[in-house]
């Protein structure tokens, strides 16, 4: 770089300027590692996804790790159950930040057909959910175009920093309009058993004053 | 000293004069024998004895609301004869409430996971079993689902997780 007399940059052809931020996206979004949590048929399309036909090397993300440690992306191919749902929140969790998930197919987004009382009823009424594969199961080509469209997301929404993330900051405005009351992070309002359970611990402790 | 592998009418025949007159049915050539729920530890054992020396599967029928049903539960233990390749289907009738019936685990160690899973989705309790826990649903929960009274959808266990938004990850 270099200044000329009349205080105008002057760039050689091979730098360009950008900013940190865009920078840290473009990194991030061409070297996604995927967690592959594959529990049913979409995990075949997933492992297709990966192998020489459809070649998901070609967009940087083939390098699927099956240690939540070492992925930034969890691709949730197939139906989850109830049971199966803590290990999910567990591996998300240990997943580190920046991270993003994908629920491909109908049963990861929606239960499917699955409307019975083993089957969650959609991913992302539990953990945070980036893009969604409608499908059953989706094409390998459907994949690919959910995982490029979230490369776009990260780059036009990615932070350095991670801000993007900060959800709490954005969310607080709203939930200023509900107050909610109950400390509790569970869901009561469905669950008869637990209701009962609440009514019968509020009557133990007596009117609030 | 009975012949090692007889046939299955002698079988049946040596159950009826052992344990009373017993309601038996054919259907494709194999044999259907309805036993009480006391004797059916007893019999199977006999069973075991005389030849039927593999428990197929222990399953669970719930015939509420069946058309002409008398009983509530239909216990079902399915034998074979490794040697003759002969096959006999044994029936229990249980009613609620408590249904209860002797464990078959020390007859056939295989019974153990068998008898698990009809505990967990029928709620069918086997009195002698060493380890009668929850086989295929969550240990937490408390419903018995394959029972005809239990709704589809659940009573709201399937939403009942905490949620992690991006905040707490």
């Amino acid at each position: 770089m270099a200044v000329n007399g009349s205080s105008k940059l002057e760039l050689p052809e091979n730098v360009f300027v950008s900013k940190l931020d865009e920078l840290a996206s473009w990194c991030r979004k061409n070297s996604l590692w995927p967690m592959p949590f594959a529990t049913a048929c979409c995990g075949i399309e997933l492992m297709a996804t990966g192998a020489s036909k459809h070649d998901l090397a070609r967009f940087g993300a083939e390098v699927f790790r099956f240690s939540p440690r070492q992925c930034d992306l969890m691709i949730v191919a197939g139906r989850v159950v109830m049971k199966m749902l803590p290990v999910l929140q567990r591996i998300w969790q240990q997943m580190h930040e920046p991270k993003w998930c994908i629920s491909m197919g109908a049963c990861a987004s929606t239960g499917g057909v699955f409307d019975t009382y083993a089957v969650v009823q959609g991913i992302d009424r539990f953990i945070p959910v980036d893009m969604y594969v409608p499908g059953c199961p989706p094409r390998p080509e459907q994949l690919i175009q959910a995982i490029i469209d979230l490369q776009d997301k990260i780059q036009r929404e990615g932070t350095i920093t991670g801000r993007e993330f900060d959800t709490a900051g954005r969310q607080a405005r709203k939930r200023a309009l509900v107050e909610i009351t109950s400390p509790l992070s569970i869901d009561a309002s469905r669950n008869p058993v637990l209701q009962r359970e609440l009514a019968a611990a509020a009557e133990a402790i007596g009117p609030r004053t | 000293m009975p012949h090692p592998c007889p046939a299955v009418d002698d079988v049946v025949a040596e159950l009826v004069a052992r344990f009373g007159p017993l309601e038996t049915s054919v259907f494709r050539g194999q044999t259907r024998v309805e036993l009480r729920p006391a004797d059916t530890s007893d019999a199977l054992r006999l069973l075991k004895d005389r030849g039927f020396d593999l428990l197929v599967d222990v399953t669970c029928v719930d015939y509420l609301e069946y058309k002409g049903a008398k009983h509530r539960y239909g216990l079902v233990y399915l034998l074979a004869n490794t040697v003759t390749n002969q096959r006999l289907t044994v029936r229990a009738y249980l009613d609620d409430p408590d249904p209860s019936i002797r464990s078959v685990v020390p007859l056939w160690e295989g019974a153990n996971w068998l008898e698990r899973e009809v505990w967990d989705l029928f709620g069918i309790r086997f009195e002698g079993h060493p380890d009668l826990r929850r086989l295929v649903m969550p240990e937490e929960f408390t419903a018995h689902p394959l029972r005809k009274d239990y709704p589809l959808q659940g009573r709201g266990e399937r939403h009942n997780f905490p949620v992690i938004t991006r905040d707490h990850s």
